[in-house]
């Protein structure tokens, strides 16, 4: 895991010093609230519906025991004692105050961890895949590379006034988990016919109220060409993205307004003014990061583990739980285990600073020390021996985190919505929690698939609902909280943003007509397809058809 | 039979701690929606601005704005969900925020 540097760590702590001096100029009258608005946001404190919201970024996703302890500690601390993981990689707490902000900011800073441009029209908090470094499908670790953007963004002073807020996500694997082709620029490794490795440079996803797929400008960049190439993006977003509109000033809209053949021909010329020697200190300290990123030191196993086929055959509970919720790993006798947030009827997304303390525990014990935040608001513990699974479960499972929906209906992706969010029109955590009851049964999620269920309390869409199997859109009537339901979305390697089916629906409808979707798709598939494969094959008729038929 | 009156209620964010309060008739604000005042004239909206206008200088609160309420037998009830819910806290976590603390005021979210 990387290790802050000197100067890492003497930058975070000179902008908590910064902050603190800022916050206690603030409450002294000294700054006005315009004044201090765009400071606060700077180190991720919002004003959000019913106190400040802290939001704190976890890079690549990635976590030792020590930091999520801390992060249950805060939680405590300065909390209500639980946060919320959010489809960004980030924790978010929700009851913070202002006047104990800095001291928070502190007590991140002792675990190397910040909140530094986790808001603000700069570079965001950069993701990876969940499962880097440990997947069985990868080609390489996407981390160092991810780390290497996060210095190279940190406080850039040519990016940190952008025209809007700029999210960068990357992938190891040719199954994609990150999400890459729905943020601005989306980096997958591949290999060409040489064996060599190079990034597919993606740019232009996103989604909001203007949802769109990136496009491909790079179909592969030599790795030390890399910060150089994301630089001339940089540059040309920088200078043509709109400023006067909020509303059009995202890179997609660029992309899309100039097209993107004249928009690569650009970032290529602006590319070409910078000679290839610049890119010899990017190598240097990519080969440094890289060596904090190095393999653990793995046993040598067999793939086969008795006691876990043991566990398995006399705890079906358990079994259900490994079925869905391991992963394989890139290693004989590891795997991957993944923490379900998402039991029946829960919140999306939340733990418990209990929750938190029992995870970073299990991953000093289990998993060499190492946790990771998915884009869907889980935990997953990345090396452990599939021995000793068995004892993770039941440990998990009493301090309630062995939901077992891992994939499926259960495990719902969900913004704060209304009854968190200043911004949102609708509440979603309710909604999500409706759907988890419905389809609580275990037997029955496994009967319908793998499916993503997404939901945003607005059109900013932080609940991902544009490339959820099915997405769901709360909005505003008169009054009324009302939700859109589309169909068809996904954000992995086959990106592709879902499709409204018609009129919206009365929350407490929304269970009853997700389960005539899946009804309809049970019906209708061929064996042993998936809920997407299913719908890219009939198109949304049969589901409209079941869902809005009059008797 | 129940007396309404509909009007505006001040309301912002105290700024030491960023929770929602609601200005009273005294001028002091209050965490609790009930102990607000409801102006229900442009002479009373104009006098309680003015009054947070003054507390948003004096550093006491942030954020200030109106939102639509009504009175029905002297509790305050918000008109849209945004401010009920800001009024009694998550609907998700009954045991966070105003609900919890006492300050939420007479009416439940789905109330009349």
């Amino acid at each position: 895991m990387y290790r802050y540097d000197e100067f890492d760590a003497k930058f975070v702590s000179e902008r908590t010093a910064q902050f603190r001096d800022q916050a206690n100029r603030r409450l002294s009258g000294a700054l006005t609230e315009d004044e201090f608005r765009p400071l606060r946001l700077m180190n991720g404190l919002y004003l959000q519906l019913h106190a400040y919201m802290l939001r704190v970024a976890i890079p690549y996703g990635t976590l030792s025991g020590k930091q999520m302890r801390k992060l249950g500690d805060i939680a405590d601390k300065w909390d209500k004692g639980y946060g919320h993981f959010t489809t960004r990689q980030n924790i978010q707490y929700n009851w913070i105050k202002l006047e104990d902000t800095a001291d928070i900011l502190q007590a991140l800073a002792d675990v190397e961890m910040h909140a530094i441009q986790t808001s603000g029209n700069c570079i965001r908090n950069v993701t990876t895949d969940h499962w880097a470094g440990a997947a069985a499908d990868e080609l390489a670790d996407p981390r160092p590379i991810g780390e290497l953007i996060r210095q190279w963004s940190s406080l850039h002073p040519e990016f940190s006034y952008l025209p809007r807020k700029f999210k960068i996500a990357i992938t190891g694997a040719p199954h994609d988990r990150a999400a890459v082709k729905v943020h601005d620029i989306g980096l997958r490794l591949h290999k060409n016919a040489a064996g060599q490795h190079g990034w597919e440079v993606m740019v232009g996803g996103g989604q909001g109220r203007t949802p769109m797929i990136a496009v491909t400008v790079r179909e592969h960049l030599p790795e030390n060409e890399l910060i150089a190439y994301l630089e001339a993006i940089m540059r040309v977003y920088n200078l043509y993205g709109r400023r006067d509109n909020k509303y059009k000033a995202r890179i997609k809209i660029l992309v899309h307004e100039i097209g993107a053949e004249k928009f690569r021909a650009e970032v290529e010329a602006e590319y070409a003014k910078h000679p290839a020697q610049q890119t010899q200190v990017e190598e240097a300290e990519l080969a440094r990061i890289t060596k904090y990123f190095a393999v653990p030191a793995f046993e040598r196993l067999s793939r086969f583990a008795p006691h876990y086929e043991d566990a398995r055959r006399a705890d079906l509970e358990f079994a259900g739980w490994a079925r869905n919720n391991l992963a394989a790993h890139a290693r004989d006798g590891y795997t991957i285990v993944n923490i379900s947030l998402k039991p029946e009827g829960g919140i999306p997304g939340d733990a418990t600073g209990d929750q938190m303390r029992v995870m970073a525990d299990l991953a000093e014990r289990f998993s060499f020390d190492e946790l990771r935040v998915s884009h869907a608001q889980n935990i997953v513990l990345p090396h452990v021996k599939l021995e000793d699974a068995y004892t993770i479960w039941k440990e998990l499972k009493t301090h309630d985190l062995a939901a077992a929906n891992y994939g499926l209906a259960g495990d719902i992706i969900a913004c704060p919505g209304l009854d968190y969010c200043a911004l949102a029109t609708a509440r979603s955590i309710p909604v999500s929690q409706a759907i988890s009851r419905k389809f609580g049964d275990l037997a029955k999620q496994e009967d319908y698939g793998p499916l993503k269920i997404n939901i945003s309390g607005c059109i900013n869409a932080c609940g991902h609902h544009h490339v959820g199997h099915i997405g769901i859109l709360g909005l505003d009537k008169k009054g009324e909280e009302y939700y859109q339901i589309t169909l068809g979305g996904s954000s992995s390697e086959n990106a592709s943003i879902g499709t409204i089916l018609g009129p919206g629906f009365a929350a407490h409808e929304v269970p009853d007509a997700i389960e005539t979707i899946l009804n309809t798709y049970v019906k209708l598939r061929d064996r042993g397809e998936d809920f997407l494969s299913a719908y890219r094959r009939v198109g949304p008729k049969p589901f409209k058809e079941a869902l809005y038929a009059t008797a | 039979m129940s007396a309404e009156e509909k009007g505006q209620v001040m309301t912002a964010n105290r700024l030491g701690d960023g929770i929602a309060v609601f200005l009273q008739r005294n001028g002091s604000w209050s965490e609790k929606i009930d102990d607000a005042v409801l102006a229900l004239e442009p002479e009373a909206t104009a006098a309680l601005e003015a009054r947070a206008l003054a507390d948003v200088k004096a550093n006491v609160v942030t954020g200030q704005y109106f939102f639509a309420a009504t009175r029905i037998n002297g509790k305050i009830r918000a008109t849209d969900n945004r401010e009920r819910i800001r009024t009694l806290g998550p609907t998700v976590r009954l045991d966070l925020g105003k609900q919890a603390e006492g300050t939420a005021g007479a009416f439940l979210l789905d109330e009349v």
